[in-house]
């Protein structure tokens, strides 16, 4: 048994010293935004009043479904904090856990540089196990800075128990989609395989765990992000999710053990079929190559919208109901005449999805760096194929896929909401409003562009970018953030349909940004050498 | 002779390492150029100039007469290439793979694919991921000749393969060379060079430190010449051209510069000689001198 293992330590602390810098930034950029919410809270809601109004608001099914349930009834800051915050950030400790964890297995993997370590005396589950070890490891330290830093604030409704509490909710969602990544990486057959079922599966959990909020309890139960939502820190501090969080990695994790040592290198266990002897014709251009290699991916993000669009229209109908007759609450929210609650929802969450919508535009403008990093462009650059074709080819993909995305969102959207509301918003509407993030979606694509053209080892750097801009919209919602922080984040410039009017110079802006951007990147991108 | 690659005084630095130094070498119409070196010379990096896909920092290169970097386009449609790694796509069949390579080339569709493949023994319907080494050079290997070029660029195209398949290669190496095609050969296997190549080129440090033809660069390295006589051969060491004389009783062993053998041979025969041999240096002595990066190169 313990053959199986030999060298995991060695291997543990090798795959430290590789992302100690990597790690050091998800840790420090996760907990800092943990850390400073309670004393915002403090400045925007000092009386014990002004949270419980806030408290009000949350009851809002949409809200529910957004956050997660929490003790209302006992709004302090600490209550406060963790209700709203506590989720989104699980989300992202858990989406670190699935890029850490296949980054060390497949990824090195498909790389060659696992063959090299098992030619060595190392035990053949020591590459899986020294990469559960060091994700779990960055979990927990994770969870000590999150706890710690919140004991220390002296903020009164901060205890130590739900200082604890926080930060083992956040470690322990990580600990759940770390064993839930080593799971994917033995079935999947390639890293971007395994990252996009890890990365579907989490947001299955999240929509799972909104519809078990608003209405079928049961629900949540199944789903580890609806485990992160029960704990009801800094109240009633409760720890059963977190056994059954650690429960329930370590099953997941036994399973992903077992088929690893079962299996072959560089194999998944959804096995390969034979393929076609001659290639099919839309195979043969840069643009249909571009375009068969992301197809799978294509097909699951553009079904992935869709049902997102569907699961936040079916609670638009529950909005409407809440809402009648409670004067109070119309009081806070409705503050732009003539728009109902539920189409105030619909411009926010049109916000969301626009941006989720930018991730598969972006991973596939990203790819043509990915492609040229396993230097598959070499033979294809030895061909009469132009770099501007080849860049091209791949802008185009991204296009696709921004409006495909963006419009399912909308659509499914729509739909669930057009048979759950009295009076629903039509068709037309929704799909102006899916449109109005077009530009905004063009900018950050032809950001990634530019990247690829003048430095393309930073172009990981669109991904701060989106995360940014995801955080100050999702935060400019709960704080007064000063305009600048919004300006810069192409998001920040998009008429919020159908709230706001639509406005024809940020939209034409945005559009001539791109532009700019696509032809730089264009230009850089046809005079530098390719790396292979 | 017509050049269809010219390489003049080209450098390339990476930062402030330079990989390539003023290097300067042609190959000509027709004839199989070898271009050999140690590891890190410089081969690949030059070879991808020549692709257009890394830009020279200095000097010029041709092909066909056409600016490498700014002609890329029209020459890719008349030359092949097989790099030393062939990365391909892990879920697409090879069959898919030298489809697509065919019809971006936009040369003349050939019917001998199927017995290319059939020669090469290579299975199309199967997905790249799960080809060895050899296997995806050999699709690389079929694709490039398939294509009908003009030139052919291989680097280090044999690394991957069984002596089988080596010699296959081979075959087809001097095919091509009967077609009046020219070829530009990147290998680490002498052997292979010695047997396939007119002219030779090496490199080391980014720096080209012979180019000729075999003959040629044979005339310039010494031979090994071993004598035995029944008195000592007083003198030896003086006569011009001879080099490590090693005295063991009456037997020399020596090396001699090739033009300078008809001295040795004049002083030798006031001797009573038992035995002369002299062999040639191989293709690998040449080689051995430059990997070792000794200072021993004759002038
Ligand atoms: N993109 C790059 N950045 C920095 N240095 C590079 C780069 N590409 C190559 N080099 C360096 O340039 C030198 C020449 O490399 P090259 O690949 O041309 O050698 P080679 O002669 O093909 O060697 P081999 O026989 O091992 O294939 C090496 O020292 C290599 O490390
Ligand atoms: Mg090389």
């Amino acid at each position: 048994m313990s053959e199986l293992f030999k060298r995991s330590f060695q291997l543990f602390k090798l795959t430290i010293r590789r992302d100690r810098i990597r790690a050091s930034i998800w840790i420090f950029a996760l907990a800092f935004f943990t850390l400073i919410i309670p004393g915002s809270f403090q400045n925007l809601y000092p009386d014990q009043q002004d949270r419980d109004a806030m408290a009000v608001t949350m009851e809002n099914p949409a809200m529910v479904a957004m956050v997660g349930e929490g003790d209302l009834d006992n709004y302090t800051i600490g209550a406060m904090s963790a209700h709203q915050m506590v989720l989104i950030t699980a989300v992202f400790v858990g989406i670190m856990s699935i890029l850490l964890f296949v980054r060390h297995t497949r990824t090195d993997e498909e790389e060659g540089r696992v063959e090299l370590i098992r030619a060595l005396p190392v035990g053949r589950l020591a590459t899986l196990h020294a990469t559960t070890m060091y994700v779990v490891f960055v979990n927990v330290v994770l969870a000590v800075l999150v706890a710690i830093g919140l004991m220390v604030q002296p903020i009164e409704s901060l205890g130590i128990e739900g200082a604890l509490l926080y930060g083992a909710t956040l470690g322990g969602t990580g600990i759940c989609f770390t064993a839930v990544t080593a799971l994917f990486t033995q079935l999947s057959d390639s890293s971007r395989g395994a990252t996009g079922w890890s990365i579907g599966l989490l947001l299955f959990f999240y929509v799972l765990r909104a519809i078990g909020d608003i209405g079928s309890e049961a629900l949540s139960l199944f789903s580890p992000l609806g485990w992160t939502t029960k704990t009801m820190i800094f109240t009633e501090n409760h720890w059963w999710p977190i056994f059954l969080m650690l429960a329930f990695s370590f099953v997941v994790l036994l399973l992903a053990y077992r088929l690893n040592a079962k299996r072959d290198l560089e194999a998944g266990l959804f096995p390969s079929k034979p393929g076609k002897a001659r290639a099919s014709n839309n195979l043969l251009s840069p643009f249909g190559l571009a375009f068969r290699l992301q197809r799978t991916a294509f097909i699951s993000w553009a079904v992935g919208m869709l049902l997102l669009g569907i699961s936040y229209g079916s609670v638009l109908g529950d909005l409407d109901s809440f809402f009648q007759g409670n004067e109070m609450v119309e009081k806070i929210l409705v503050q732009e005449e003539g728009y109902s609650i539920a189409e105030q929802f619909i411009s926010i969450i049109m916000t969301v999805m626009g941006m989720i919508a930018t991730i598969p535009a972006l991973i596939s403008m990203n790819k043509l760096y990915g492609e040229e990093k396993k230097s598959r462009l070499e033979l294809l650059y030895a061909k009469p194929v132009s770099r501007k074709t080849m860049m091209g080819s791949y802008l185009l993909v991204a296009v696709i896929n921004a409006f495909v995305s963006v419009i399912l969102a909308g659509i499914g959207l729509w739909a669930a909401g057009s048979t759950v509301m009295d009076d629903p918003v039509s068709f037309g509407t929704m799909i102006g409003a899916s449109l109005a993030y077009i530009p905004a979606m063009f900018v950050m694509i032809g950001l990634s562009a530019l990247l690829i053209g003048l430095k393309p080892n930073v172009v990981s750097l669109t991904w701060v970018y989106l995360v940014y801009s995801f955080i100050i919209v999702y935060m400019g919602n709960l704080f007064q953030l000063d305009e600048w922080f919004s300006n810069v984040t192409p998001f920040g410039h998009v008429s919020q349909l159908p709230v706001d009017e639509f406005e024809v110079v940020p939209f034409f802006g945005l559009i001539g940004v791109a532009i700019v951007l696509v032809v730089a990147g264009l230009t850089f991108y046809s005079k530098r050498d390719i790396q292979g | 002779m017509e050049k269809v690659v010219d390489i003049k005084r080209v450098t390339k630095k990476f930062g402030d390492f330079k990989a390539l130094d003023e290097v300067d070498f042609s190959v000509r119409k027709g004839e199989v150029f070898g271009f050999i070196g140690p590891n890190g010379a410089g081969k690949s990096t030059t070879i991808r100039i020549l692709l257009g896909i890394l830009k020279a920092t200095e000097g010029q290169a041709t092909i066909f007469g056409k600016d490498v970097w700014n002609d890329s386009m029209e020459i890719h449609r008349q030359i092949a290439y097989v790099p030393g790694d062939v990365n391909l796509w892990p879920n697409l069949t090879g069959g898919e793979v030298i489809d697509l390579f065919a019809k971006l080339r936009g040369g003349r569709q050939t019917k001998r694919r199927e017995e290319l493949l059939e020669r090469y023994k290579l299975d199309p319907t199967k997905k790249c991921r799960t080809y060895s080494k050899g296997n995806r050079q050999k699709v690389a290997l079929v694709s490039a000749l398939l294509s009908e070029a003009d030139l052919y660029i291989f680097d280090e195209p044999t690394s991957g393969l069984d002596p089988l398949m080596e010699q296959t290669f081979q075959e087809d190496v001097r095919n091509l060379r009967q077609e009046g095609k020219s070829v530009l050969l990147s290998s680490h296997i002498l052997s292979e060079v010695e047997k396939l190549c007119d002219r030779v080129g090496i490199i080391r440090d980014g720096t080209i430190i012979e180019q000729g033809s075999l003959e040629e660069l044979r005339h310039l390295t010494r031979h090994h010449v071993l004598l035995e006589t029944t008195s000592s051969l007083d003198g030896l060491r003086d006569v011009e051209g001879v080099h490590d004389v090693n005295q063991d009783g009456n037997t020399y062993r020596f090396q001699v510069n090739a033009e300078q053998m008809d001295q040795v041979i004049k002083f030798a025969s006031q001797y009573p000689i038992q035995k002369f041999e002299s062999a040639p240096p191989t293709l690998e002595d040449l080689f051995m001198r430059h990997y070792e990066g000794t200072d021993e190169v004759v002038e």
